[in-house]
């Protein structure tokens, strides 16, 4: 199972806080955050590997993007 | 997907603040006030000074500096395809906060890049303005802990993004029409100081072309001082912090390079030494930008881009400093102003009402 972390239109820190709370405290092993800004991209990329998740793919989506997380 | 932004990494975000470093001090050796080569917080006051929002004769100057950080986050945000018009996350309350976060950062006399300025350049109480921006910044983190938030924005028209560009091109251009007439305070509709920090500035071009150098370097990288130590605090994170650091430890250096070091609590420039007020003023500074979510600078990139709320919270900041120095909230060297201390309570109440208020979990 996936789960998806809507983030978008939110802005710094939120995309991170809901992105960390998905992966301490979430049951699925793949987690798909939505963004709508480079920067939270990269923010929630970064928070993400800092956790020793590894990042799969990142796509553009809509006028944001996707990032596939996945935890170890 | 577009190339890797290097400026997002670790050494392109010490990069940039090593460059504000040495662009600083610079700035104040060609002309801008004592250990204020920028402040975001001062300028902007200068800018309600020039309009006449306020007329506080020592603070009136059109800042340039602050027309190139918007214009020149605009620039790398369309070259870089980044601009995202967006708007509708809380206006109001960011206009609240970024009011408040003026007349605290007035109070201590400088913005957080001021602060660390200060410091860089010697002057003591910049650490109790740093300590209390630290603890309200702290404070911040507890309501976003407690699922704080300013709503989500939507995408919108391209021109809502440029609303607080094009008002930064009209400033500029009612500047170009009204030059300061050397010995007159007043020339066309825009008001000059003739002494004070008001009076001390760089030349306009080499301001305004630091400004934009500044503002596109700033939208690479995601400089953010309140960030800086926000996300050390919340997340043990240290990528913006090592911008911060880089920022103090260049422009100290540049400071010592400059004979522009001078250590002590007393005589500093634009600073006073009340050490609870100082503290308590950045207190509620650095509550207002943790809630709004950035220091003074980064919303001025944010607006760049195309945050339509964050400009918001810039023409708040700029309300505020007409609120400020109308009120007689605004400290001098002398200290701090009539009312000062009362606003910085006021303000520390609505900051709280407004944390404990925006807590739903998910909008």
């Amino acid at each position: 199972m996936t789960t998806t972390v809507d983030a978008r239109g939110l802005s710094c820190p939120q995309p991170v806080i809901m992105t960390l709370n998905e992966i301490k405290g979430g049951q699925d092993k793949e987690i798909v955050v939505l963004v709508d800004t480079d920067t939270s991209k990269e923010n929630v990329m970064r928070a993400a590997t800092s956790q020793g998740c590894r990042i799969g793919d990142v796509a553009p989506e809509g006028e944001g993007y996707r990032i596939a997380i996945t935890k170890d | 997907m577009q190339g890797k932004n290097i400026f997002a990494m670790r050494w392109g975000i010490i990069g940039v603040g090593a460059v504000i470093g040495i662009l600083a001090p610079l700035l104040q050796k060609l002309g801008n006030p004592g250990n204020m080569g920028i402040c975001v917080a001062c300028f902007e006051r200068d800018i309600a000074g020039a309009i006449g929002l306020h007329r506080a004769a020592v603070v009136q100057y059109m800042r340039p500096e602050i027309i190139g950080f918007v214009i020149g986050s605009l620039i790398a945000a369309y070259l870089f395809k980044e601009y995202r018009p967006r708007v509708g996350s809380a206006p109001i309350v960011r206009f609240v906060l970024g009011a408040f976060a003026m007349i605290g950062a007035l109070v201590f006399l400088g913005c957080p890049w001021r602060a660390v300025l200060r410091l860089a350049g010697g002057d003591g109480n910049a650490i109790l303005g740093l300590a209390g921006l630290t603890f309200g910044i702290w404070i911040g983190t507890l309501f976003l802990k407690k699922g704080y938030n300013l709503g989500r924005t939507q995408a919108t028209h391209a021109a809502v993004g440029w609303m607080l560009p094009l008002i930064m091109v009209g400033f500029m251009v009612l500047m170009l029409i009204f030059p300061q007439v050397d010995g007159q305070a007043k020339s066309g509709v825009l008001f000059y100081s003739l002494k004070g920090p008001g009076a001390m500035h760089a030349t306009l071009l080499l301001a305004l072309g630091v400004g934009l150098a500044i503002g596109f370097l700033a939208q690479r990288s995601r400089f953010c001082t309140m960030g800086a130590i926000r996300d050390t605090v919340l997340f043990g994170q240290t990528h913006l912090l090592s911008g911060f650091i880089a920022l103090v430890v260049f422009a100290f250096v540049t400071n010592l390079i400059l004979g522009q070091f001078k250590p002590g609590f007393t005589g500093q420039p634009v600073a006073h030494t009340m050490h609870i007020w100082n503290f308590a003023g950045m207190t509620l500074a650095g509550l207002a930008f943790a809630l709004a979510g950035g220091c003074p600078g980064r919303q001025l990139f944010l607006a760049g881009e195309g945050d339509g709320d964050a400009a918001v919270f810039v023409m708040g900041m700029i309300v505020g400093a007409g609120f400020a120095h109308n009120f007689s909230l605004a400290s001098s060297p002398k200290g701090v102003g009539p009312h000062g201390i009362s606003a910085v309570i006021i303000g520390l109440l609505v900051c709280l009402f407004i944390g404990f208020t925006m807590r739903k979990k998910s909008v």
